[in-house]
């Protein structure tokens, strides 16, 4: 099983930002204790789509040729709770790049009212650097597919994005 | 250029941002690491932040030398050699070494740097 916290993206310009999808839904198990007839989306679940949509924008960035770890959450700031039937939107936007990590800022909208907002610091890790390999390359496409990574995806210049032959 | 006084308020913000401090820990003479918890991520984090706020640009190494304290060329049996104090020196000349030298364990580099020599390293490079 893996962890999926974001649906599919709208928007990705390589190097710079994205826009990914979350729809919160009461078929979500862990929505049925949290809380029992008053469910909402935990905003730590909040944070990884956040870290989700941002760690995929660095780590195309890069080429995915490290391992991008979630290192530091700063300024993390949440101003109402998603419910089910909520849209969460995600923008993420890279404010720094360098080989060895990425600080990057990501809001979440629903219904364009801004629900939270944070600064995410990606630590880009070598293999050997102490985090497992996090996934073999043709589950990583299967993912990226799913996102819609190479349907909306568009380099600076505004052309689509080639699919990588791994 | 700013003063003194103006960089060490933008210091102090990007290590309060940086390192989840209060306000009042970090003075001039607190160390990064022993008295602010830095740990090396957090190195990273205070670079882009310190290039922002200033407008400067920090290559990698030369605000912690980490290429040098794992060197085998100037570190010995875990303390820096002569020649690895003079390599510090110079690439620190924003750093107050003395207390180190006197006891040049590599560990004991983590608990060297302070925020006045963050001060004095933005000063450094604003000058420049």
């Amino acid at each position: 099983m893996r962890w999926f916290w974001i649906d599919r993206f709208d928007e990705f310009v390589r190097g710079k930002q994205a826009t990914a999808v979350k729809n919160v839904s009461l078929a979500e198990e862990h929505m049925h204790d949290h809380f029992p007839g008053a469910a909402l989306m935990p905003n730590s679940l909040i944070v990884e789509g956040m870290a989700q949509t941002a760690g995929l924008l660095v780590a195309d960035a890069i080429d995915y040729n490290r391992r991008v770890v979630l290192a530091k959450v700063a300024n993390a700031e949440f101003h109402f709770d998603a419910v089910p039937g909520d849209s969460i939107r995600f923008h993420a936007t890279i404010l720094d790049l360098k080989p060895a990590g990425s600080l990057t800022r990501v809001t979440s909208k629903v219904d364009d009212k801004l629900q939270g907002e944070a600064e995410l610091f990606f630590a880009h890790l070598e293999p050997g650097e102490g985090v497992p390999k996090l996934f073999e390359p043709e589950e990583l496409l299967q993912w990226l597919d799913q996102m819609h990574i190479y349907d909306v995806g568009r380099d600076e210049a505004g052309q689509p994005l080639a699919r990588p032959d791994w | 250029m700013p003063s003194r006084d103006e960089i060490f308020e933008k210091v102090k913000t990007a290590l309060v941002d940086a390192l989840g401090v209060d306000d009042d820990e970090v003075s001039p003479s607190a160390t990064m690491v022993g008295d602010l918890g830095a740990e090396s991520i957090d190195f990273l984090d205070i670079v882009f932040r310190l290039e922002k706020s200033f407008g400067i640009k920090i290559p990698r190494g030369e605000l912690f030398p980490e290429d040098v304290l794992s060197s085998t060329e100037y570190v010995t049996n875990g303390k820096v050699n002569a020649a690895g104090i003079a390599a510090l020196k110079t690439r620190m000349p924003f750093a107050d070494l003395s207390k180190f030298e006197a006891n040049p364990s590599v560990q004991n580099f983590a608990n060297t740097l302070t925020v006045e020599d963050m001060v004095r390293y933005v000063q450094s490079k604003l000058s420049a």
